[in-house]
Parts: C-alpha cells; structure tokens; sequence
C-alpha cells in the first residue's frame, strides 16, 4: 500500500467542509501546555549511524545479572524451537486470522492453546487468551458479577498490587464494592473472608501462589464461597500447576493468570498473555474469542471461532466485554513450549522450581541476620527478612552482578525490610551459593 | 403468519397470553420468522421485577442477539426451562412450546398498550410494506 499525503488543496477542502480556518484550530480544545512545543526533529540519520544510537541505549540495559526477580513474571527457558516455529510468516505476519476458510493452521493453534490450558487448570472451557494476568482477572471478575447480579467483590491482598490496582482502576466507573482481606502468616485469613462473606457477595477473588511465593489449599474457603452463591476466581502461576492441586480441583469457577512464563519473554511490561479458563455453565458469561473445533460440509475436522453472539461486533452494546482482541502469538508461543515439554516435562519443570527454590531457602537460612520465612509452603518464590532496607540490599547485589529479588516495601506497608526471591530452572546450584555468599558479604 | 386471536401484541414482536392475573409471554411468528434460527436465550431471574416496555430477555440467533422486551410489568413467576436445551422450540412453536416466561402483572391498565390480533395483523402488514 503506497503512502500519498494530503495536498494543501486536499486539506484546504476537508478544513471548508468541516469549516475550520487552520489546522490549528483543530486542537483548540487541548491547553497549550500539553500541545507539542515544537517538531524540530535533528537531521535523518542513516541506518548505521540509528543502530549505533540503538546500541548504545540498550547496552544500559542490565542484561549480564543473575536473576532472583518473580512478583508475577518469571525467567524461564525457552527452546529455540518457540521462536523458529512462532516467527513462521504463515502466523507471525497474519492479522486477525480467523476466516475459517483460510486460517484452519491459526484456529486450529488456538484450540490446541485453549486445550492445553483446560489441561493445566483443570477447568471445562478457555477462551483464546487475553492481553495479559491482570485483564484476564478484572473479566473475571465482571464474568461473577454479571452471573450473580451482585456487585460485592472480596480480594485477598495476597493477589498482586498490580491486578488489584487494575481492578480499582478498571472499575473507578461502576459500582462495585470491594472488601480487601489481609494475608496472615502467608495464608488467605479465613476468619476475615468468613466475615465479610455474605449473599451480596458476587465473587471472591485468590491468588496461588500467592504474592509472597505462599501456596494454599483454598478448597475449604471456595465450598464457603459458593454456600452464599458467590463465585470463586483463582490467579494462578501455570507453571506451578505442573504439581499443584489445580483450580478445578479445588472447587474454583474461573482460573486465570499471567501467561508469560510459558515461552513468552521478560520484556519491560509486555507484550503478555492473559489466560482464563471457567467451568462450562459459565461459557456465555466469557469475554473475547473461543475456538471451537466442528466438521465442514464434507464431514472433515475444522475449527471456526464460536459463540460470537457474546462478542461486540454482534452484541454491540450488550457484548459480555470490550475485548475482542486476543494475544494470539503469545498464545502460539504457550501452546509451543507447553507441546515441546509434553506432560512429563511439564512436571519436571515444576518440580526443578521448587526443589531450587528450597535449596536457595537452605543457603539464604544460613546467613547470620537473614530469616526465611517457613510459615507456609512455597512453590518458587519465597520471602525473607534482612536486617536492614531490603531496597538497599537489592542495589549493592547488583554492584556483585546479581538481581537479588523485589522489595516487597514497593508493594506492602511495614515490608521494607522484606525481599521476596524466586528461583527458577535457569538457576544452578553454584549461581545459588554465589548468592547467598554476596548477600552475607554486603549485609 | 400465524397471528392468533386470543393474544396481545406489542410493537417489538413480544405476546402475552392472559390468564387472571398471569400473563405467559414469548416472541411472535413474525420475530421467529425475521431472526431465522434461534440458538440460546438468555431469560430473567425468577421474583425478577419486569417493567412494560424495558428490557427482559435476550435472544440469539445465527444471524443476530436481540431484547426482548416486557409486554407488562410484573413480577416473573417462572421461566421456559425447556429452552436452555432446546431453543429451536421459539422457531417451531412461538405462541406454545415455545413461550419465555410467565409474569404476575400488576397493573391491568398497562393492557391498553398493548395491540390485539386484528391491529398486529395491520401493523405487521405496514411494516412489511
């Protein structure tokens, strides 16, 4: 498609249409302080001399330190398969491929992602992903208060700063009541949830594991959930589900999550995956695209995208959401590195998180000062006490070539002297102890 | 066009039925017919309080999802459970098998509103024009 600016003549006629004197007069109504001063740009550069700024700007980046960050998006392996199959011109360049006349390979992508996540959760149906853990929780949670016709929403504030702000500022515009319940020696209060529990409730909304790295067995908390009619949302890491109890198993009616450790690069906020997976009275309530697989008029296996009648561009107005949109190639890249692992994989990708993770809790215990904290079972990411301001701490590990862990005082009150450290399967036994011996050199 | 006598008519295409003080109520012959198949309907709460003329229902199908409005107001007695399963009954039978729901209306002046098989005739006449 060739570029053809506007003539002046072109303009002259738009601007007497609409009858405006300028083009300045369009923007009349944005206060001169926030118009652009000026679009005195520097001379064109060529191509050599852009990649050398490029270069320049990235070589800032830190990307030689060892990593010990999770809160929420987590340094995986991913074989070189992910990108040689998900780069293909046949997916990467598509747009909106979803005419099952002529994208069977990409509809039929989708429906192995969404299968494979109805796997991993344990739940009945998937949609075809979303743009990442924090929308995919905020619809959720418009899914429970659609279904109950109840606008009271209770949130442990073991779920992530980062989906908790997103559901505040999502929903600043409507009514809803939201009702926070503390964690307690890393676990969801029971007591307070009970309290507050009531048939105004339309959701109740967990993560697992939970900020804090802290697994739980919400079960006996989702039965009381759904004695008052309320529904019962779970954030999950998927990774973890490799060998924990799943959501369905533990009575959860929506399971989402952030989808990024499957195969999806760390890459400064995105893009990512939001994944969502429900039991199946609930498949009406589901925002966005679904798959589904049928035969054509020859009888032969194909995959069309379904109940669209939920969507905007049918229900308009009355669409389950404003999502139409999917993160399809990130959804690819899941559906890849889930296949490659194979179910055995999968498992021991899980299990070499957590036996790391309880190795480096080993290490860390030993150093004079430093508390790890035991109250409850982690999977990969667990939190200690430092004896002194862990956002120090986390600057003087970097001079020693480590990215140590997040400062939980960024996100929790009273926290600061609180590091929370997650440990993957990049990470060696020997990275392990060079970490702990730095750490006890710089306290 | 099956436009029977005994019934009232709205300008949306909804009927109801009076029996007493209930009224049963569903879509027309017409409105099945325009919609073509009918996949999934979504009907209100049973105790819901249904005002005339404002959405009641919703219902899909191939070609669209459209309101369904309420020819009364009222309270909803019960809902076609049938139709969960069997939405088709709405193209196969629209004034029996396959009805929305059944209302206590409360107010019996709203009837005036509404037309009678004679002017519905008329009006879907005119619209088809």
């Amino acid at each position: 498609m060739s570029y053809i600016p506007h003539t002046t003549e072109d303009i002259k006629q738009m601007l007497s249409v609409i009858g405006a004197k300028s083009i300045d007069e369009l923007f009349k109504d944005i206060p001169v302080a926030l118009r652009a001063k000026s679009f005195n740009l520097p001379a064109a550069k060529s191509e050599f001399e852009v990649t050398q700024v490029l270069r320049k700007l990235a070589a800032k980046n830190a990307t030689g330190l060892v990593n010990f960050v999770g809160a929420g998006f987590y340094d995986h392996f991913i074989p070189a398969a992910v990108d040689a199959l998900s780069s293909r011109a046949e997916f990467y360049t598509a747009y909106t491929p979803y005419q099952p006349e002529c994208s069977q390979g990409w509809l039929q992508a989708i429906y192995e992602y969404q299968s494979l996540i109805c796997e991993l959760t344990g739940l009945d149906v998937s949609n075809a992903s979303l743009y990442d853990g924090g929308t995919a929780l905020f619809e959720a949670m418009m899914m429970a208060v659609r279904h109950t016709g109840r606008n009271k929403v209770i949130l442990d504030s073991g779920v992530s700063l980062i989906y908790r702000t997103m559901l505040y500022t999502y929903t600043s515009n409507l009514s809803i009541e939201f009702v926070e319940i503390p964690v307690e020696h890393g676990q969801s209060s029971r007591e307070e949830l009970f309290k507050y529990l009531d048939d105004k409730t339309a959701a109740v909304i967990f993560q697992n594991p939970n900020f804090f790295g802290a697994i739980d067995d919400h079960s006996d908390m989702v039965e009381r959930v759904h004695k008052f009619g309320a529904l019962a949302i779970a954030s999950v890491y998927p990774v973890s589900l490799g060998m924990l109890k799943t959501p369905a198993e533990m009575g959860f009616d929506i399971a989402t999550g952030e989808g990024q450790s499957l195969g999806i690069p760390l890459s400064f906020g995105g893009p990512y995956l939001g994944f969502m997976a429900a039991k199946s009275y609930l498949v009406r309530q589901m925002p966005g695209r679904i798959v589904g697989a049928t035969v054509d008029s020859e009888g032969k296996r194909g995959f069309v995208l379904t109940l669209q009648t939920r969507e905007q561009h049918i229900r308009r107005e009355k669409a389950t959401s404003n999502i139409c949109s999917n993160e399809a190639l990130c959804a690819l890249r899941a559906a890849i590195f889930v296949s490659l692992l194979g179910r055995d994989g999968f498992k021991e990708l899980a299990e070499h998180n957590y036996q790391k993770a309880e190795f480096a809790k080993e290490a860390l215990s030993r150093i004079n000062g430093v508390q790890v904290k035991r109250s409850s079972p982690t999977f990969n990411e667990f939190t200690v006490c430092l004896p002194r301001q862990a956002d120090e701490v986390v600057l003087r590990m970097v001079e020693k070539g480590f990215a140590c862990g997040f400062p939980l005082g960024r996100f929790y009150k009273g926290m600061d002297n609180y590091l929370l450290i997650a440990v993957t399967e990049k990470r060696t036994k020997e990275e392990i102890r060079r970490l702990a011996d730095s750490l006890e050199a710089v306290l | 066009m099956n436009i029977p006598k005994d019934i009232l008519y709205t300008k949306d295409h909804e009927w109801a039925r009076i029996e007493g003080k209930v009224a049963y109520v569903g879509i027309t012959d017409y409105a099945q017919h325009s919609l073509g198949d009918i996949t999934f309907v979504e009907l209100p709460k049973i105790g819901e309080l249904l005002k005339q003329a404002t959405f009641c229902a919703t219902v899909e199908s191939v070609k669209a999802a459209s309101d369904v409005y309420a020819p009364l107001s009222g309270k909803v007695l019960s809902v076609n459970t049938q139709l969960a399963a069997n939405p088709e009954l709405i193209n196969q039978s629209p004034y029996e098998k396959g009805y929305f729901l059944s209302m206590e209306f409360s107010n019996e002046a709203e009837k005036s509103n509404l037309m009678d098989a004679v002017s519905y005739q008329k009006y879907v006449e005119e619209i088809s024009k």
